[in-house]
């Protein structure tokens, strides 16, 4: 198997409009998921009977298989980018959740009653006290979900989107494999930078930790 | 809308989707038959890893990374890749399904080990136990429900995953899928995924209980 230098020379403009398209869905989902799952972990966080339900919904979500997502998302939403984001979205629900509850978890309540004691009203307790100590727990579920979307992403090439993933339908069906390994190659750096990028991103949102190391 | 569920419907229930070499019966064993094999392949390969990592506490940076690489490690292109590479044999999918069955084996085998409780290590070491009986009388038995989890979790995924086996022109209830998809025929495509979804959350459900079962004793 050997690679086809000249290919990839002659394809970097749609190797980038590729790559452009896989982060932004692969963000999307996570962005969205975000958005879902920190109100319901407060909920599942402040009101013990529901935590159960939700993190046992978000499991079973995440037992289904992401092309069947996609798949019975098609009557709803059709081929389009939407259906890839929510079915990648629907994937990050239960690492996001979980963690984002096991970080609000981890808050000592001493510092919760000492917020209380000082007069905070609850909400600007959750937003000033809770999230901000709880961010390192939540930061490694978005770092998991980041990089499990921009995995998934892929798969999506089966209703006709999928950004790098497109690369493999190609090679697969002219059996030339230069495609696929270059989907394979991008997909692997843009999951690792985005990681990279997520650690720096905690590294500047919690200073406190920097000053103990 | 409705119609489509209606007609989901009698596909699903109907005796002639059911029967044949291109029936849901004989699909549905493929689609196991693949996941097992996987997982059986990836469990030989993950658990030596995760107890040897866990019990000498050296390569921990390894197993990590080796976590995160191969959930970022997309399963298409693994599969289109051997394939190509290969030819046309059930090698591609195998390869693909056991790269991802590993990493959560090693993962939660090592976390296993690593939950252990250094003083009762330590007691065992005390005791006059060499390093072979502390990993196998000690370590693995008070390790087994983290590394059943990471067992229960890689068969899901697999079971997921193995529809990809028929986008290389193999069988299971991806067949369904990947046909209907090229025959537009939604009710097919729909049957296939409400299929796969429904024995991967059986399975998940029957496994959990089990283990929930098995180690009832427990406290922790």
């Amino acid at each position: 198997m050997t690679i086809d230098w000249s290919w990839i020379g002659d394809h970097t403009d749609d190797l980038t409009t590729l790559t452009v398209s896989h982060l932004q869905a692969a963000l999307s989902a996570v962005f969205f998921g975000v958005l879902i799952s920190l109100p319901l972990a407060v909920v599942a966080h402040r009101i013990r009977p529901l935590r159960g339900f939700l993190l046992g919904v978000s499991n079973i979500l995440f037992t289904i298989p992401s092309i069947a997502i996609f798949v019975l998302l098609l009557p709803i939403s059709g081929l389009t980018r939407t259906t890839t984001v929510i079915g990648l979205t629907v994937y990050t629900l239960v690492v996001l959740l979980r963690n984002t509850v096991e970080g609000l978890d981890s808050v000592p309540a001493k510092t919760k009653e000492a917020a209380k004691a000082m007069g905070t009203r609850p909400l600007r307790t959750l937003l000033t006290v809770e999230f901000p100590l709880a961010l390192p727990v939540i930061m490694a579920g978005v770092r998991i979900a980041t990089v499990m979307s921009i995995s998934l992403v892929s798969v999506a090439t089966y209703i006709g989107d999928g950004g790098l993933g497109q690369l493999f339908t190609d090679g697969f069906q002219r059996d030339f494999p230069t495609p696929v390994i270059a989907g394979v190659v991008l997909t692997i750096l843009l999951a690792v930078v985005a990681d990279a990028a997520l650690v720096a991103l905690q590294y500047v949102l919690t200073p406190w930790k920097r000053r103990r190391a | 809308m409705y119609e489509l569920i209606k007609n989901l419907g009698t596909w699903l229930t109907s005796g002639s989707s059911w029967t044949g070499t291109d029936g849901i019966a004989h699909r549905l064993a493929e689609h196991l038959q693949y996941s097992l094999l996987a997982t059986l392949v990836a469990a030989a390969i993950g658990l030596p890893i995760g107890l040897l990592i866990g019990h000498t506490g050296k390569g921990a940076f390894i197993a990590i990374n080796l976590a995160s690489f191969g959930r970022a490690l997309p399963t298409v292109g693994l599969v289109v890749l051997v394939f190509l590479a290969g030819g046309l044999s059930m090698l591609p999918v195998y390869v693909a399904l056991v790269a991802l069955a590993v990493p959560a084996i090693v993962t939660n085998t090592y976390a296993g080990m690593t939950a252990v409780d250094p003083d009762v290590k330590d007691a065992a070491r005390g005791q006059g136990m060499r390093g072979h009986q502390v990993l196998f009388q000690v370590e693995l038995p008070l390790a087994l429900p983290l590394i059943m989890t990471g067992l229960r979790l890689a068969l899901i995924q697999v079971v997921a995953t193995a529809t990809i086996a028929a986008y290389v022109s193999f069988g299971g209830l991806g067949r369904y899928v990947f046909d209907g998809l090229a025959q537009r025929d939604l009710v097919q495509v729909l049957g296939g995924a409400v299929l796969v979804a429904v024995i991967a959350v059986t399975l998940d459900l029957a496994l959990s209980g089990l283990q929930r079962f098995l180690f009832r004793h427990r406290t922790a």
